[in-house]
């Protein structure tokens, strides 16, 4: 029984990191109508940014988790303006591929300064040792993490659903033009949003420093996965790439107890199904 | 949606005899190259991924529809050559048979369901799926892949040891798919192809089943890319877990993309000219990936249209 919780806490934590990740994905995905393949790459940039902050500027933990984000923001927000603006109005496929461009250069300068071996980040102090929950051992870290990101989570979908700023954005969306016509900035709202999604992919780079080595490939093998996410709980609506990545990260554990050698496949598996059944997914709209 | 590609020139017999020309040079071109000096390896790995990238085309260019998992097709039906020749004994044509048939019927079912950007993260997601099965499948060796690939005798006449034969087979192989997409773009099959990748809506109200040809285009795409990876066994003999890998994937976009998306020669040009940058750049190592990454940018910003697209909008021909 010990061994299950411990790939249940295992699953949730992933399942942060996914939701984390889609969401990002499913903010950029409703301004820009791009699928930003960067965001493996930025989700990496965040973790790096939290090792150079510590072992560079010897900034810890804590103010990392505000200032790595906001440092990858602004260079999303760079490629925004500099990159992504001038594919608005083409065939979305075009941002894909310049996303993907983007990914292979990010990755490929890292792989060169840093090999593809993991750089180690210490847990914090305040957050070390563990908690006896009676019927499992608890690591405070792990289940920080978890109540974090989902405290993040629920604070983004707050903005998007329930602030004047998201009714804004949500219009935006809808109609640019009209929106535009009541004096709203659309192009800086863009780019604030593509800062935000990148931010959030940075933030969980940052939790996952000190749980999951810091290397240059990391974002790349776990994109392909959030991928699938999205497809399984489609772009629709922010709660649903909420709840489908913490669901999918807790059924990706519970394989990885009961049945280990599908641990790496019951995802893309389960899209196969998802797709034969629902092929706009569980809280799409058709694309 | 604006078009993927600039295909405003209707086919007209001068299109079509551009076209023959081309191919007539191509073909002559290739079939001299054992006369020069060239490195024979370098050209039929090219020829490979040449074929490759013009089932990708066929896919993307003509169907609106981009695949990000055409390595699987690669890796899947070099693995199933690769395990035919070495362990069932089975000659070659047998072994490419076994190798190019069925993934694109099943992965095509699943696929089709959806447009647009979830078509290629689902695309990439199943080449994904295949590569953890590969991973621990007992039969592709995992890490170490299939090694040593006997290449025996096609059609128990040609030894395909002998590299002038070998290049030979290489050669009709390419040559045949190559006019096989021709054929297929330039039929009313291709024609309604384009008209699902112009308006998908308009196809549906005009009658057409849409979902049928697009699977059916899926289906030749994928097979035809089978093809090439079980070519591309007899060239390097041995069957890896790269082929399979979406990098892999990302570089078969990389050459149509280099070549001309939607260009009937674009994706050869675009295929030698990314195996022979990596072939000529493999000493700066990780930089390679640097460079494809910048070439991506630089093409989706600037130029759009590839080399040929270029070339062909420039004399206002298609090509």
């Amino acid at each position: 029984m010990q061994a299950l919780y411990a790939q249940l806490l295992v699953g949730l934590i992933n399942g942060s990191f996914y939701a984390l990740l889609s969401l990002g994905l499913a903010v950029i995905f409703g301004m820009l109508n791009i699928i930003n393949f960067a965001h493996g790459a930025v989700y990496m940039m965040g973790a790096f940014c939290a090792y150079f902050l510590l072992n560079v500027a010897g900034v810890g933990y804590w103010p990392a988790l505000i200032v790595a984000p906001i440092a990858v923001g602004i260079f999303g927000m760079i490629l925004e303006r500099t990159m992504l603006q001038w594919l608005s109005g083409l065939d979305h496929l075009y941002g894909l591929l310049l996303t993907f461009g983007i990914a292979l250069i990010v990755q490929g300068v890292f792989q060169n300064y840093f090999g593809s071996s993991g750089l180690p980040y210490a847990i914090p102090d305040e957050l070390r040792g563990g908690m006896n929950l009676g019927f499992m051992f608890l690591p405070i870290y792990r289940g920080w993490v978890v109540v974090f990101s989902l405290v993040v989570c629920i604070a983004t979908w707050y903005l998007i659903e329930r602030t004047r700023l998201g009714a804004n954005l949500r219009a935006a969306t809808e109609n640019p033009t009209l929106v535009r016509a009541f004096g709203i900035n659309v192009p800086r709202m863009i780019t604030l949003t593509y800062g935000l999604g990148v931010g959030l992919a940075a933030l969980a780079g940052v939790l996952s420093a000190p749980i999951n080595q810091v290397r240059p490939l990391m974002g790349a093998d776990l994109i392909i996965v959030v991928f699938a996410v999205v497809v399984i709980g489609g772009m629709g609506s922010i709660m649903g790439s909420i709840i489908t990545g913490f669901a999918l990260g807790v059924i990706e554990g519970l394989t990885k107890y009961f049945y280990p050698e599908a641990s790496n496949t019951v995802v893309f598996v389960l899209m196969v199904l998802v797709l034969l059944v629902k092929p706009t997914g569980l809280t799409g709209r058709a694309a | 949606m604006s078009a993927l590609t600039d295909d405003t020139l209707p086919v007209t017999p001068r299109a079509i005899r551009d076209e023959m020309i081309m191919f007539a040079g191509m073909a002559a071109l290739l079939a001299a190259v054992p006369l020069t000096g060239i490195y024979p390896f370098f050209v039929m790995q090219a020829l490979c991924f040449a074929l490759l990238a013009c089932a990708f085309n066929l896919l993307i260019g003509y169907g609106g529809l981009l695949s990000f998992g055409h390595a699987m097709f690669l890796g899947t039906a070099g693995y199933f050559t690769a395990h035919a020749l070495k362990v069932w004994g089975l000659s070659p044509e047998l072994g490419i048979v076994v190798g190019a048939a069925g993934l694109g019927v099943i992965t095509g079912v699943v696929a089709i369901r959806r447009q647009g950007i979830y078509f290629s993260m689902i695309t990439l997601a199943l080449s994904q799926l295949l590569y953890f099965i590969y991973l621990q499948a007992p039969f592709t060796h995992g890490e170490d892949g299939i090694q040593g690939i006997p290449q025996g005798y096609l059609f128990g006449i040609f030894n395909l040891a002998k590299p002038t034969v070998l290049y030979y087979v290489i050669l009709a192989g390419f040559l045949g798919g190559f006019l096989l997409i021709y054929r297929t773009i330039n039929s009313p099959f291709g024609e309604v192809l384009k008209a699902i990748r112009e308006n998908e809506p308009r196809a549906i109200s005009l009658g057409y089943k849409t979902d049928q040809y697009k699977l059916l285009a899926y289906i030749l795409s994928g097979t035809l890319a089978g093809f090439a990876g079980s070519l591309k066994v007899f060239v390097a003999q041995n069957a890896s877990l790269t082929d399979v890998h979406w990098t892999m994937s990302g570089e078969i976009v990389l050459m149509t993309l280099v070549g001309g998306l939607g260009t009937v020669f674009g994706p050869v040009v675009g295929a030698f000219v990314i195996i022979a940058m990596q072939q000529y750049l493999a000493g700066f190592g990780q930089w390679v990936t640097v460079i494809q990454g910048v070439i991506f940018v630089v093409c989706v910003l600037t130029f759009r249209r590839g080399v040929v697209g270029e070339i062909a909008h420039y004399f206002r021909r298609s090509l």
